[in-house]
This record gives C-alpha cells, structure tokens and sequence, in this order.
C-alpha cells in the first residue's frame, strides 16, 4: 500500500525532538525559513506565522492524520476482501492540498465539491468519516444507503453534493449553485464554492465548459487542480501539450496560482489567498499543486508504470511527513504529541466501523426502486423490471 | 386570438417567471435577442436577471440547472435545437437523472428540446430524442402535441420535481393554433383519445399526432373509423388507455418520429403484446422514421418520416388482416 520510502505514520517511529523553539513564534528561524523554500513555487515568506496561522496548520495536519488512518483502514478493509466491494480509491499524498481547500471552507455557508482524492478535504470541510465508512460498506444510514459507494457520497442539502464517475461534470454543478446564490439575491453572504480535478480530468469537455463558464459569469468558484503525475497510468505528456497548466488559468481569463502540493504551509497560503479573492468577488481562482498519487489509481492498481524519478523528487514527498517535520521544527507539537494525534485517529475509525459494523445493509425487499420523486410518475410495476 | 404552439411555450414561460421566483431561464441567444426560435421574446426585458444567455456548453447548462435546483431553483435550459442536447447528454442521464435515487434530493429542471424534422433542416437539426432519453430512469419526457398542452404541460414541467424534458416539435410551432389558452389539463401521465373510433387504434405522440389524425381522415372516406391516442407523455406511458382503446379496436399501429430501432414505438408494442394479446386482432404494427440520418432535401426528409400517407397505408394493410 505505501512504498518502500514513505514513511507510514501508523506504523513508523516519529522523528526526535525539534531543536529548541523559536522565542517568538510569529516569524521564521532562517533555517526553517530556507528550508521550507526549497523547490516551492509559491514563496512562504510573507505567510502569517502567528497563532492564528499556527492554529490553522495543526487543525488541518491533524484533519490530513485522520484522512491517511482512515484510508488506510478502508484499504486495509477492502484487501481483506468480504466487506468492501468495488474499490477503494485514497488520496495519499494529496491530503495537504485537499484539506488546505477543505479547511477554509464553511459549511452551512459555502459549498464542495470534493472529487476522487479528497477525503481530507471532505474531513476538513465537515463531512463525518461515518458517512465515508458507511459509503464504502453499504450502510443503510449512510447518505447513499447502498445505492452508490465509495467516493461517490455527498449530501446536497448540506452544501456538499455527491460527485459522478463522469469527469469533468462535477464543476458545472457548484456553478448552477454558486448562481442559485445569486439569484436568490444572496451575494452579499459571500459563500463560495471550492471543488477539485486532476491532471486527467483537466483534459474533459466537460470542465473546460464549466470553467469558461464559472469565468463568464464570475462565479466565486475555487479549483484545485491535482497535477499528481498520472491519470490512472496515463502521464501528463499524454494529457496536454501547453507548457505549465497555469496557462491554461490565463486561458480562461482566471487567476491562477500554482503550490508544491507537498507543502501545507504552501497550500493554506495558496487556498487562503484564492478562497479570499473568490469571497470578494474577483471571479474564479484556480490552484494547481504540484504532487505526486502516492498510491495506485484505486488500491486494485499496484501502479508499477510510475516513473521512479518522481517518486525520489519534491512532487514525491509525503506531505504528512512534511507537514510532521514542519511541526516539530516550529515547536508548535512535540514527538509524544504527534503520536497521541495519530493514536486519537485511529481510536476515532475504530470507534466509527464499530458503529458501521453494526449496521444494516440494504434490503432489496425494503428498497423503493424508484428514481423519481414524484411517486405518481413511476411507471407502473410491471414497466419496471422483475418482481421480487 | 389565435395562440400558435410556439406562442404558448413563451407565455408558459411568462407565466412561469411571474408566478414563481425559483424560475429562470438559461440558454443560448435567449437573452436580448429572445432565442432563435423567439420563444423567449421579450422576457429578457419583463424579468431582468433570470433570462440569461448561456456559452455555447450544453453540459455545463444542464450542470449549471441541477446545481442551481439542488439549491432550490427552477430552471429552465433551453437548448437550441434537441439535437445539440446530446453534447448535455452526461449531465441529463447521469447527473440528474440519478440524483434523486442517489441522494433522496429531487432534481426540478425543465429541459426544454426544440425537437423534430422541418423541411430543409438537416441531419442536426431534425432529431427526435425523446426515447434515448426515456430509456433512462429518474426522467420525465413530455412530448405535447396541441397548443394546449405545450402550454399546460411546460407550466406543469416546471412544477415537477423531477427532471423533465420537455419535447416541444418545431414542425408545430407555427403550424398549430389555438382560440384560447385552457384552464385546466389532463395530468402529466395520462394519454387522450384524441379522435374516437372503432376499427384500429393508432398511439401517437407530438407532430405525429396530426399525420395520424391526417390518415384517420382519409380512411374515414374509405369507411374505417381510426381511434387515435396522443400519448402526450412517452414516460410514463399511459399504458392503460392505450390497452383500453385496443380493448375497442383489436387493432394497433404506433407511430414515432424516432429511428426505428428500439423506443417509444417499440414499447406501445411490446406492452400491448405482453399484456393485451388476447385483446388483438391483428399483429400489432409500428411506423418510425427511416434507420438513415435525417436527409436534408424537402424530397427525401418528406419520405424520411411517417407521414399520412404511410400511416394511411400502414393501416390498411393492418385493417386487411
Ligand atoms: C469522463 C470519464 N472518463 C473516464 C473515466 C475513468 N477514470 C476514472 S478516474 C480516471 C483517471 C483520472 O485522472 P485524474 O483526473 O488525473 O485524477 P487522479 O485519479 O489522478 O486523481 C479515469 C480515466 C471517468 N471517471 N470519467
């Protein structure tokens, strides 16, 4: 499941204590400072390390910790075959840039539209990680109750719908309900609307349609583009020819930003900044992270056709890791804390599939077999398949 | 007054607008310039704000619709011609089509189709889609043959929570007329006998309605009393007055506008076979369009579709069995 130079958190040892603290934790040591910059795309100096910022940071590492043990699980679970059927598809190494956008998002307010890999987003926005074991188990009283799985979950009402398999369709959807907004006279709230795609689903009619859109009527859409190296096996020299996706923003006359997707300090930055704009009302903001799927396309896929490289380089990195590092040399967690946040995740997943364990899973005597709301509609029994 | 077809889906529209806030109207050209066929004449200008043009992105409109329903709009997309529909097909069948099922949150979006053969329109201009879309659960297909219901039943597609879509026939738009707009309709769902009879039943829906009423005329000098059923909506299907009018007659020819394999047609056919046979007294017969695109010249797209005088013919040699 991880390979061989990752480090897994629920089973390595943490690193040893950071060097003494900084005495004021609103600015950078220097060596810190340099560190965090090499190979990044967006500068860090300028980010707000106070407490605040520092608050930020450790909600959404450990929003990050519960993602990887819960994935982790749900993998685990799908190998020992039985329970899971279909797949089960993780976002390692994306955790950073998903719950970077997750995290700046308020629900009840704003909207998300998280994609394939965006569990911690899902976390960071407030999803309840009942409603992804109960997905991909088939719980009755998850939010698809069987009838779909996985990844695809969501809950309409709550800001947060669920996607299709269909690529590229998911963007036009938190348009029409960025529009609704707008319509309803409702602007003034600022909500927006933050959704994802990868590398791959960037190529779809689909989203290129619903960006120029987002972009014509200045929709306070937020993109985070995934380039993680590979749709399923298919590297990005075979998915588009322009030099730096970040022409593809300046395309659509969007702003654009582009992270090392490694780097949460760099993606809150990033996501804070394009969330920001977005709420005050300068149009669709795109953030491109550069990562690496640290993982196969769905845990079916032992992704041997991953070119090593990239696996040694900066788009390789686990941003957990990362994001562990980063902790203990800004003395903002110790060693015994990181361990005690990892043992809280995963009380909390077990605690969660024990609950989901328990549950009932559809009855297809119980099941309405009706894919319309307006019951008068249906067509009669004998038009609608076998009886049971 | 005299309403033409396409008059009553522009004031159906009006009405939507005015009486219902959730209502919008979203589609290419509609704006200012009041769309290609005028059906949005005006209200560009009587509801600033909710008659917006939309980019040339048939999925990402219908996107845009069940996002804006999911939070509690009513829009109406508006696509140019049906056939350009195929370009949102994704969005329809899968997105919205499935939404209700997957999540228990309905899907209320009207997709309005421009739909059916003109003269001179073309292989991308003509087509039928009502029965590719029937063959998906989670969707309404409405397919209105009179004045009437084009605009009794586009008011009650708005209404549903589901996604409808709504076949409007180009072909009828400046050909049908009407005195008076009605008060009251037959609900969504029920089939009307649109002219009574006793020898065969022809199930017909939108323009071939009127070919149909066309044939049942000239056979009526022959001395054959034609039943003709308007489906009105292809799903659901109005099974039992389609049984109950082959209960009378014995007899069933369905005509559609549609390719020939598989659909609406296809259906009638296979429910009465099913569960009228004893009813029958003849096999029963179907008349679409040819399995060729839609030809161009007005000689080869008039032959390319039923017409009267193919369902005339269809339903003699049915009436000689
Ligand atoms: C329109 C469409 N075509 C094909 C697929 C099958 N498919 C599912 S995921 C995937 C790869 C997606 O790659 P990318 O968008 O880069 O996201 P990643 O999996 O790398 O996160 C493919 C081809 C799909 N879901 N949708």
């Amino acid at each position: 499941m991880c390979y061989g130079r990752f480090r897994n958190v629920a089973t390595d040892g943490l690193r040893p204590p950071a060097p003494p603290p900084p005495t004021n934790h609103s600015i950078l040591t220097t060596r810190t400072h340099a560190r965090i910059l090499e190979g990044q795309t967006v500068i860090v100096p300028g980010t707000d390390l106070t407490g605040a910022f520092r608050d930020q940071y450790t909600r959404t590492y450990r929003h990050m910790l519960l993602a990887r043990v819960l994935e982790d699980r749900l993998a685990a679970v799908y190998r020992a075959g039985g329970k899971i059927v279909g797949g089960v598809y993780v976002g390692r190494g994306q955790e950073a840039f998903s719950a970077a956008l997750g995290v700046q998002l308020r629900k009840g307010h704003d909207v998300y539209g998280p994609l394939i890999r965006d569990q911690a987003g899902r976390i960071a926005f407030g999803e309840p990680i009942l409603d992804a074991i109960r997905t991909y188990l088939g719980s009755i009283k998850g939010p698809m109750r069987g009838r779909d799985g996985n990844i695809h979950r969501g809950r309409p009402r709550e800001g947060m719908p669920p996607m299709i398999s269909h690529l590229g369709s998911f963007t036009a959807v938190i348009n029409g309900m960025l529009m609704a907004r707008r319509l309803q006279g409702r602007e003034a709230e600022r909500a927006v609307g933050g959704t994802g795609i990868g590398d791959g689903g960037l190529s779809t009619g689909a989203f290129h349609e619903a960006l120029n859109q987002a972009a014509v009527e200045r929709l306070p859409l937020v993109v985070a583009v995934a380039n993680n190296q590979y749709a399923y096996s298919t590297p990005t020299s075979r998915q588009f020819a322009c030099h730096d996706l970040i022409d593809r923003a300046r395309g659509y006359g969007v702003r654009g930003q582009v992270v090392d997707g490694t780097d949460l300090a760099a993606c809150l930055k990033a996501f804070t900044d394009a969330v920001q704009r977005a709420r005050a009302g300068e149009g669709p903001q795109v953030v491109i992270g550069k990562l690496l799927r640290l993982s196969g396309h769905g845990e079916h896929d032992d992704a041997s056709y991953v070119d090593p490289a990239l696996r040694k380089g900066q788009a390789g990195r686990d941003c957990l890791e990362v994001a562990q590092t980063f902790l203990l040399d800004q003395d903002w967690a110790t060693a015994a804390e990181l361990s005690a946040w990892q043992r809280e995740a995963e009380s909390e997943v077990d605690a969660a599939f024990a609950i989901v364990y328990r549950e009932a899973l559809p009855d297809p005597y119980q099941e309405s077999w009706q894919a319309l709301s307006r019951a008068d509609l249906v067509e009669g029994s004998s038009h609608a398949g076998p009886e049971l | 007054m005299s309403i033409t077809y396409l008059e009553a889906i522009r004031l159906a529209q009006q009405e939507a607008l005015a009486s219902d806030p959730r209502v919008f109207l979203y589609g290419q050209d509609i704006g200012a310039f009041g769309g290609a066929f005028k059906a949005t004449k005006g209200l560009h200008e009587a509801f600033p704000g909710r008659v917006i043009d939309a980019p040339i992105s048939e999925d990402a409109m219908v996107g845009m619709a069940i996002g804006a329903a999911i939070e509690g709009m009513r829009p109406i997309i508006e696509m140019q011609f049906a056939d350009f529909s195929s370009v949102g097909f994704n969005q329809i069948v899968n997105n919205a089509g499935t939404q209700f099922y997957r999540t228990d949150v309905p899907c209320p979006i009207t997709v309005r189709l421009p739909s059916g053969g003109t003269p001179g329109s073309g292989p991308f201009h003509s087509q039928s889609l009502d029965s590719i879309y029937a063959h998906y659960p989670g969707l309404v297909i409405l397919t209105p043959a009179t004045v009437e219901d084009a605009y009794t039943m586009l008011l009650e597609a708005v209404q549903i929570d589901d996604p409808t879509l709504f076949c409007e026939h180009k072909y009828l738009y400046y050909h049908l007329k009407a005195d008076a707009l009605p008060d009251e309709a037959l609900p969504v769902g029920r089939a009307r006998i649109a002219r009574p009879g006793i020898h065969a039943t022809v199930v017909a829906y939108s323009a071939m309605v009127h070919e149909s009423l066309r044939a049942a005329e000239e056979l009526a000098a022959e001395g054959w009393q034609i039943e003709v059923v308007d489906l009105r909506s292809v799903k659901p299907m109005d099974t039992d007055t389609i049984l109950g009018s082959v209960a009378r007659t014995g007899r069933l020819l369905a005509v559609g506008e549609t390719f020939p394999w598989g659909g609406a047609t296809a259906e009638v056919i296979s429910r009465v076979a099913s569960e009228g046979f004893h009813l029958l007294d003849a096999p029963p017969q179907r008349l679409n369009s040819k399995d060729t695109p839609i030809p161009y010249h007005p000689n080869l797209w008039k032959v390319h579709r039923p017409t009267a005088q193919t369902i005339a013919s269809s339903l003699r040699q049915l009436l000689r069995y």
